[in-house]
């Protein structure tokens, strides 16, 4: 990897996740970088016509090029600097000039015994990625390089500690991947988890890749260090691996913080290395000792020319952008009048609901309600169907008083599964508005009942009211099978009082 | 003789390659590996700023293919070079402690 540059892109600062120590009172912060490599979905390898598919009889996808059989060449697959470019672009970076090295290593998992990756000089550099708290986090770059073989340890216990052999599938060997490298902007385990999901957002958008963490076409690498709050300078990391998922991502991070900040807290210094992650355990162990670049080896791969995209070539890639989830979501909150960073506005779009609640709020709707519906109650399958103008109608009956919060809820369901509009389902459920003066009389009544509980409501603290409110509230929605509005029932609770008063 | 490279660094890179040499070879190889440095560092020496670095020699950019499918080799002829085989795969000895 090469070094960090001065930062172009101030973090935003989101919420940060601070331990603080028993014996000393510090309070610590956690810095972390992710790094993710990502699978991209072409239809062949990055230097030969092997099929790019997971999945298939071992060995089987394979030729003289990704064997490293001798007098092959390789040559680079245009899609793959496509679809890396296309990547690079939406998440603000620039594209540069870029040339190919050998990282040179004796392991069996690459035939050649070096992998082809851009090491200096990589295709997309500097840009950022926004979460949905607002937080910025850099990108530092973005560049292409080849997947390795997979390695099956057989014998002994299954893993590479103690295994007798191992079995080589060199299917994977050659298949394009863009590394994506993040700066260390995150400061909390869910704002991690809440990157890759982005990240995950952006690669299905752009179809750069199928971003399958499970079928390990996404990879997450986790730089963890901590450091007392308030300190400028970053504490020695350790590099996590064997992330498999998003809740291991967000365990080991949290893991790793207290390990090392219990190692500080006693005086020891913490060792750059690379650690593993035991989601059993729920732990990390030290791997192998992290190998010095120059190891390496890395020199310009002779096979291959220099890569230089026109100005053309990214202008057009550009243009093909799709509109990305920071975008989506910022348009929706405009539109509803509501921050961007709220929990409904990024699960609308997370659900893919966000051009149907725009439509709605386009055709009428309270943007608040139908936010809330979308978000509570449209967990369905079917919900991106829903007719906007019906949605719209049935939140603006919501608004009128004529549907309570719970009716509405009840509509909306029987007009994802039938079609019908709000309005002639409110009549078949016998939905019908209550209108005040018989509201009243209820209430009225219910007072009468109760005097004891009255007079306290009216003469008692705070507290003491609160919770015979809720008395009062119960029996009136017990009394009318919960038809009323509860806003509405509070606000002749209210009136009553301060008549009393 | 260079003093850009010792013996050591010589012994290093070769084992990093997995080459095994005798001791007279490691002196053979610093000196010639040594006479390559020097040669680096006469052209280093010179004022050369105005020079862009050459990344390659041939004057071509961006070769590139489309991205179509083409034949892969027979699994049996791939394996059947192979020293030792098991379930389509090649097998090979364990390696502890050089995961990359
Ligand atoms: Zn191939």
């Amino acid at each position: 990897m090469t070094a960090v540059g001065n930062l172009t892109h101030e973090p935003v600062e989101g919420d940060r996740f601070t331990i603080t120590s028993e014996g000393t009172g510090d309070t610590w912060e956690i810095v972390v970088g992710l790094e993710v490599h990502c699978e991209l979905a072409t239809a062949t390898k990055l230097f030969c016509g092997c099929p790019n598919h997971f999945g298939a009889e071992p060995n089987t996808n394979v030729c003289p090029v990704c064997l490293g059989l001798p007098g092959s060449l390789p040559v680079l697959n245009q899609n793959v600097v496509e679809l890396a470019m296309r990547l690079g672009r939406a998440l603000h970076c620039t594209v540069e000039p870029s040339v190919f090295a050998r990282k040179n290593y004796f392991y069996p998992d690459m035939p050649k015994d070096y992998q082809v990756s851009q090491y200096d000089q990589p295709i997309n550099v500097d840009g950022w990625l926004d979460l949905p708290d607002g937080t910025r986090v850099g990108i530092e770059r973005a560049h292409i390089e080849e997947d390795t073989g997979k390695n099956t340890h057989a014998g002994g216990s299954g893993r590479i500690h103690g295994a007798d052999y191992s079995l080589v599938d060199y299917n994977r060997a050659g298949v394009p991947l863009v590394e994506i490298v993040g700066r260390p902007h995150i400061r909390h385990p869910e704002q991690a988890k809440a990157y890759i999901d982005e990240l995950r957002a952006i690669l299905l958008a752009t179809g750069a890749s199928d971003a399958k963490m499970e079928e390990g076409s996404l990879r997450v690498d986790a730089n963890v260090s901590v450091r007392r709050v308030g300190d400028a300078t970053l504490g020695t990391r350790c590099e996590i691996k064997n992330l498999n998922s998003l809740r291991s991502l967000g365990r080991a991070i949290e893991y790793e913080a207290r390990r090392q900040v219990d190692l500080l807290e006693s005086g020891e210094r913490v060792h750059q290395e690379t650690r593993h992650w035991d989601e059993a355990a729920g732990r990390t162990r030290p791997g192998r000792s992290k190998e010095e670049a120059e190891d390496y080896r890395y020199f310009q791969e002779p096979d291959l020319v220099p890569l230089e995209p026109s100005a053309e070539w990214v202008a057009a890639v550009d243009a093909a952008l799709p509109v990305l989830p920071a975008e989506r979501r910022a348009r929706l909150a405009e539109a509803a009048g509501v921050d961007p960073t709220e929990t409904a506005v990024v699960v609308a779009v997370q659900r893919d609901l966000d051009s149907l609640a725009l439509a709605a709020i386009g055709a009428g709707g309270d943007g608040r309600r139908v936010l809330t519906h979308v978000e509570h109650n449209l967990a369905v399958e079917g919900a991106e169907s829903l007719d906007p103008a019906h949605f719209a109608q049935l939140v603006t009956m919501e608004v009128a008083g004529q549907l309570t919060a719970t009716q509405a809820k009840a509509v909306l369901t029987d007009m994802v599964a039938t079609g019908k509009a709000p309005d002639a389902i409110a009549a078949e459920r016998g939905f019908e508005a209550m209108d005040t003066s018989q509201l009243e009389g209820i209430i009225d009544g219910i007072i009468a009942e109760s005097p004891q509980e009255w007079a306290e409501f009216c003469g008692g603290d705070d507290k003491r009211r609160g919770k015979l409110q809720g008395f009062f509230v119960g029996k009136v929605m017990k009394a009318t099978k919960g038809q009323a509005d509860g806003k509405a029932v509070n606000a002749v609770l209210e009136a009553r009082r301060a008549a009393a008063g | 003789m260079s003093d850009r490279l010792t013996r050591d660094d010589v012994a290093k890179v070769a084992h990093l390659a997995r080459l095994e040499l005798t001791d007279a070879e490691l002196d053979t190889y610093t000196e010639q590996l040594g006479a390559v440095l020097d040669h680096a560092a006469d052209v280093a020496a010179l004022d050369l700023a105005d020079v862009p670095p050459t990344a390659h020699p041939l004057p071509l950019v961006n070769v590139l293919r489309d991205d179509v499918v083409a034949a892969c080799l027979d699994r049996e002829e791939v394996l059947a070079q192979a020293p030792a085989v098991e379930d389509g795969r090649f097998r090979v000895p364990a390696i502890l402690g050089e995961e990359p």
